[in-house]
């Protein structure tokens, strides 16, 4: 039921600096040991996940959070681009937003992300809306090498 | 286990018996209501999903289980067709397989699996991770809107 404890590499895609400090917080705390990446819009994303000019030497990651509301390239942009790509298909996104509508939900699946969580407005909610996200995709899901 | 709106359905597509019964029981505990379909074969599945023959007022499921391993047709198999086909491929396929093989991992991230967990052999730890799934699922995520049929 559980992954080797190896290092995870995540990429976190958020440009909000309090849900992007409260994430950090909640993934230092978890007992599989993990790396937390951070990119704050769509097109410094994607050059980390292709590991293009300053990213020539990060690790791609193994599990990356989307918000879809980003600057310069939108959450739903790089999601297409993400699973278009043979390179980089195989990782699973999480999509974190705070739309309800069930277009932006119907459409994030037909692209392909992995799994769709709105994102709470209140402190206590998005905390333990990111414990449970931390905890499955590292504790319970075996992620691809 | 009527098919009102409020209760979940899900297809559990497993050559097990005793693992879909399983299932049924972890989530009879707790505050939702599932409707498990079982089906043992890929083929079935298939048919279950594509409403076919003895399945054609069977709803469309709002999580499916896989296991990789099935008898007629493979569980990679399934996953392509559903990932594969316009009206399917938005439900989400959670694989659950006794394998902890890199490739069947990789593979099965490949054809789009929503999330890919290893069987347990343990009854316990089946139920717990059934129950996992249940509370990712159905109480973190928002699941895609389901056709209205």
């Amino acid at each position: 039921m559980k992954n080797d404890r190896k290092n995870r590499n995540i990429l976190l895609v958020e440009d909000k600096p309090a849900a992007l400090r409260l994430t950090q917080e909640v993934f230092r705390e978890n007992k599989m040991p993990n790396n937390l990446y951070v990119a704050r819009d769509g097109v410094e994303a994607m050059a980390f996940l292709r590991q293009k000019g300053e990213y020539a030497d990060v690790p791609r990651p193994d599990l990356i959070l989307l918000d879809l509301n980003l600057p310069k390239k939108d959450g739903r942009e790089v999601l297409a681009e993400v699973k278009s790509d043979d390179e980089l298909k195989r990782i699973p996104v999480v999509v974190l937003s705070v739309s309800e509508s069930e277009e932006d939900i119907l459409q994030c699946y037909n692209r392909q992300a992995n799994c769709y969580i709105t994102k709470p407005v209140h402190l206590p909610e998005f905390m333990k809306v990111i414990k449970s996200i931390e905890n499955f995709w590292l504790n319970i899901v075996m992620l691809p090498e | 286990m009527k098919n009102d709106k409020n209760t979940r359905q899900i297809l559990f597509v497993d050559d097990n018996p005793g693992d879909i019964n399983l299932a049924v029981e972890a989530l009879k505990v707790g505050r939702l209501k599932y409707n498990v379909h079982g089906v043992e074969d890929g083929e079935q599945a298939m048919t279950f999903l594509r409403r076919e023959g003895e399945y054609a007022g069977a709803p469309h499921p709002d999580l499916i289980l896989l296991d990789l391993n099935l008898p007629k047709k493979d569980g990679c198999q399934v996953l392509a067709e559903i990932k594969a086909d316009a009206n399917l491929k938005r439900i989400p396929v959670v694989m659950l397989t006794v394998s902890k093989a890199e490739e069947d991992i990789l593979k099965s991230y490949n054809l789009r699996a929503n999330c890919y967990i290893t069987k347990p052999f343990d009854i316990e730890q089946i139920f717990k991770v059934v129950k996992s799934i249940e509370d990712f699922w159905f109480t973190i995520v928002k699941l895609p809107p389901n056709g209205v049929e």
